[in-house]
């Protein structure tokens, strides 16, 4: 791969991948640890990432697109400072995670999962994170909030935006 | 033969072969399981648990992929089978786009039918549903993730069958979908546009780019010259739209239908195959005489020539400079036709008829416009010209038997067998081994380069000269004969190579044929009896006796390989980025 951008930030991490790959080239069902050492590495695997592997691995993009996106420990995403996860399993769902969801997308100018520009937050739906009991549950990065209603989630954000800037 | 085992299905005996599923024990004894993501060679991977059946066990059992044991006791109908396959075809009713009477599949669509067959009368579930956007920026590819029932027969077929992998299943659960990576449309992947995932796809989740309207367009635009030209796979097809039998040859009525559609010519696209032999025939002879670039590759598949700038763009140098059949022809319409014709290039439309959806992406090349004109203007599948028949309110099957219209009407034998896999091969073989010789040789039915094996290879005399021939047909079988030439083991002087499993009778434009009638009917070899009966019927059967090009050569082109045949019938070819991006975006 061919970095066309001004910043050529990536060729020393990209030594460190291909080496990640060398390591593991040729062995069964080397793709799994792979990706994983990939992810430490960048903290996300992005389509970049993911077509030199791909090119060097010798496995169609596509294929490891489909297993990326099929174990939740890795992600698509850069995690930003604080890493928000609404959970959206049964119990969330049922007491209105959704909704919670969709006011932090409103709230960090987000269209789904993602991050956001100036990197301070990273928006991530889960499963269960097996706190039913507080449902609906959000997690920013390890503080946990409960019982929520969307009504509470700007003054949430705002301290952590606030936090940023006191330091 | 193999060891067989004795099982009982519904209380009947049956004798089926050691390591068969139940699936195919079951229709030994004539009783019939469901199946909704199955098809035979293709996708047998048990994913949509609409075949099940109770074997015993403590659950019920997907037939499709469940071997047959000694003894075995197997029900498939019962309360419990009954209304688990209800429940499965419910919950996926559940989350589809239900909008039938719009849909291009409404009345050839399996989930429609297993619906009715499954005595589906409400659906009890009425869920959560996901909402996607439909991927229409391809040139030649229309994906509809709401339509899509995750049988992923699409994903086999792109990954087995084709070796291109511009699909997969990605997420998990309730997010399960079949896409390109990163969401991205199918027009910034590998896919060669070949269309073979919409001929299986079971519903209407996968449907060509329909160019229909432009056509209508056109045809009422008075200042407009309309013509037409068909390929030679459409015509064995085509009548399969009107409920005639697999492998009917409908040439004739095929023409009249398109006359009175309003094209003002009907050509015929063998003519640009009959001058691809003239052209490929002299380039290949040319390179072995010369010490040229060997072996020389077929250019006429525009799926094949994707799938070589993608993956193999160090052997492009291969690959014959000769354009496909259907642009050949276009670019002399628009140059020898309108002359002859004293017509303005600029008010002649050219629409071909085509069995494949990858040439809807080759007429958009820029570098195909000899005259500053497209070459062709707007390319439609088989399926397509069926439609506006129908439309039109044309009883395709009282038509009178029609021909081709002059000067593009008359072609050979040797040019209708293009549409089978080997065809081009047999028919260079016809015109060079006569060239190379200075004879007329009566053998001209070149068997072993016939047939639906993947890589078929086959050594002919010419003279001095041992010609060595190699074919394949589905690019997983063009992949092998690729890495053979990459590694310098292939010693062969010409390659055939079509995108499409068995060439373009089973191209990603013509009828789609569902499941029940692929699991039991091999569609490719009854198309392909059809089109060689074309070419015995033909009283010529070599390209180079074709008086029509004779004469075009003397009145136009002067000679093949000539400087204005190379400015109007030659191209030349660029590697492709497999997905291409613009920043890196690493930090
Ligand atoms: S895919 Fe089939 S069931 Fe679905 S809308 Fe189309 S015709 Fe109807
Ligand atoms: S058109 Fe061909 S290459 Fe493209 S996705 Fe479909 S099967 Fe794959
Ligand atoms: S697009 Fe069609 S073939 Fe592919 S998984 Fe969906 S329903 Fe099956
Ligand atoms: S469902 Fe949200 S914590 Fe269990
Ligand atoms: S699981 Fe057997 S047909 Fe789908």
């Amino acid at each position: 791969m061919t970095c066309k951008c001004e910043n050529n930030c990536a060729d020393q991490k990209e030594q460190e991948l291909l080496k990640i790959i060398e390591k593991h080239k040729g062995k069964k069902g080397a793709l799994i640890p792979v990706l994983h050492d990939a992810q430490d590495l960048y903290g996300y695997l992005p389509l970049q990432v993911q077509k030199i592997i791909s090119e060097q691995m010798n496995i169609p993009l596509a294929e490891i697109y489909g297993v990326v996106t099929f174990y939740t420990q890795f992600s698509l995403h850069k995690k930003g400072k604080y890493q928000i996860r609404v959970c959206l399993g049964t119990a969330c769902y049922v007491k209105g995670s959704g909704k919670i969801y969709e006011e932090l997308k409103k709230e960090l100018n987000l269209s789904g999962d993602g991050t956001t520009e100036d990197g301070l937050f990273s928006l991530e739906s889960c499963r269960c994170i097996g706190a039913c009991g507080l449902a609906p549950v959000i997690m920013i990065n390890d503080d946990v909030y409960g019982e929520l209603t969307p009504a509470d989630i700007p003054e949430i954000i705002k301290k952590y935006r606030d936090r940023k800037q006191g330091q | 033969m193999s060891k067989m085992v004795t099982l009982t299905i519904d209380g009947i005996e049956v004798k089926a072969p050691e390591g068969s599923t139940v699936l195919e024990a079951a229709k030994l004894a004539n009783i019939k399981i469901p199946t909704l993501c199955y098809l035979k060679g293709i996708n047998e991977i048990g994913a949509c648990r609409i075949c099940v059946v109770d074997v015993g066990a403590k659950n019920l059992q997907a037939a499709c992929v469940y071997p047959v044991a000694e003894g075995m006791k197997v029900i498939t109908n019962s309360p419990k089978v009954r209304e688990a396959r209800r429940v499965t075809l419910e919950l996926i009713l559940s989350n589809h786009d239900r909008k039938c009477l719009t849909c291009v599949r409404n009345e050839n669509c399996e989930l429609q039918n297993l619906a009715k067959e499954l005595h589906v009368d409400d659906i009890r579930f009425e869920g959560k549903t996901n909402e996607y956007t439909i991927d229409d920026f391809s040139d030649s590819i229309v994906r509809d993730p709401n339509k899509c029932i995750l049988c992923r027969r699409c994903v086999s077929v792109c990954k087995n069958i084709q070796t291109v992998s511009a699909i997969e299943t990605n997420e998990r659960g309730f997010d399960t979908i079949v896409a390109s990576p990163f969401n991205m449309s199918l027009k910034d992947t590998p896919c060669v546009n070949c269309g073979q995932c919409i001929n299986v796809c079971p519903v209407g989740a996968l449907r060509e780019k329909d160019n229909i309207d432009r056509v209508w367009k056109a045809l009422a635009d008075p200042d407009l010259h309309v013509v037409v030209q068909t390929a030679p796979a459409v015509r064995v097809a085509i009548g399969e739209e009107f409920g005639l039998p697999i492998g009917t040859r409908c040439t004739g009525k095929m023409v009249a239908a398109l006359k009175r559609l309003g094209f003002d010519k009907v050509f015929d696209t063998n003519t640009g195959a009959d001058l691809t032999i003239m052209e490929e025939g002299t380039e290949l002879i040319e390179r072995i005489k010369n010490g040229g670039k060997l072996p020389l590759i077929t250019s006429c598949s525009p799926g094949w020539i994707k799938f070589i700038e993608h993956n193999y763009p160090d052997l492009l140098d291969h690959l014959s400079t000769c354009k496909s059949p259907q642009i050949m022809l276009g670019a002399i319409i628009k140059s020898y036709y309108a002359k002859k014709m004293g017509i303005d290039p600029a008010k002649i439309f050219v629409v071909s008829v085509m069995p494949c959806t990858a040439k809807k992406f080759e007429v958009k090349r820029p570098e195909l416009s000899a005259t500053g004109y497209p070459d062709v203007d707007v390319s439609i599948t088989t399926r397509e010209a069926a439609r506006m028949i129908k439309e039109a309110g044309i009883d395709f099957n009282s038509l009178p038997d029609e021909h081709f219209d002059d000067p593009m009407g008359d072609a050979t034998g040797a040019a209708v067998i293009f549409g089978a896999t080997g065809g081009v091969m047999e028919a260079a073989l016809r015109t060079v081994v006569d060239l190379l010789t200075g004879k007329d040789n009566e053998d001209i039915e070149y068997k072993a380069v016939r047939g639906l094996d993947g890589i078929k290879v086959a050594e002919v005399k010419a003279g001095d000269l041992t010609l060595r021939a190699a074919v394949a047909h589905g690019l997983a079988n063009a992949r092998k004969i690729m890495d053979q030439i990459r590694e310098g083991k292939a010693d062969y002087h010409f390659v055939e190579i079509m995108a499409c499993p068995g060439g373009c009778i089973n191209g990603g434009g013509q009828p789609i044929q569902p499941a029940k009638v692929r699991n039991e009917i091999d569609v490719c070899a009854e198309r392909a009896k059809a089109i060689y009966s074309e070419d015995e019927n033909n009283p010529i059967r070599k390209s180079h006796k074709n008086e029509k090009i004779k004469k075009l050569y003397e009145e136009f082109l002067e000679k093949p390989g000539s400087r204005k045949a190379h400015e109007l019938l030659h191209t030349h070819y660029h590697q492709r980025e497999n997905y291409p991006e613009e920043c890196c975006g690493i930090v």
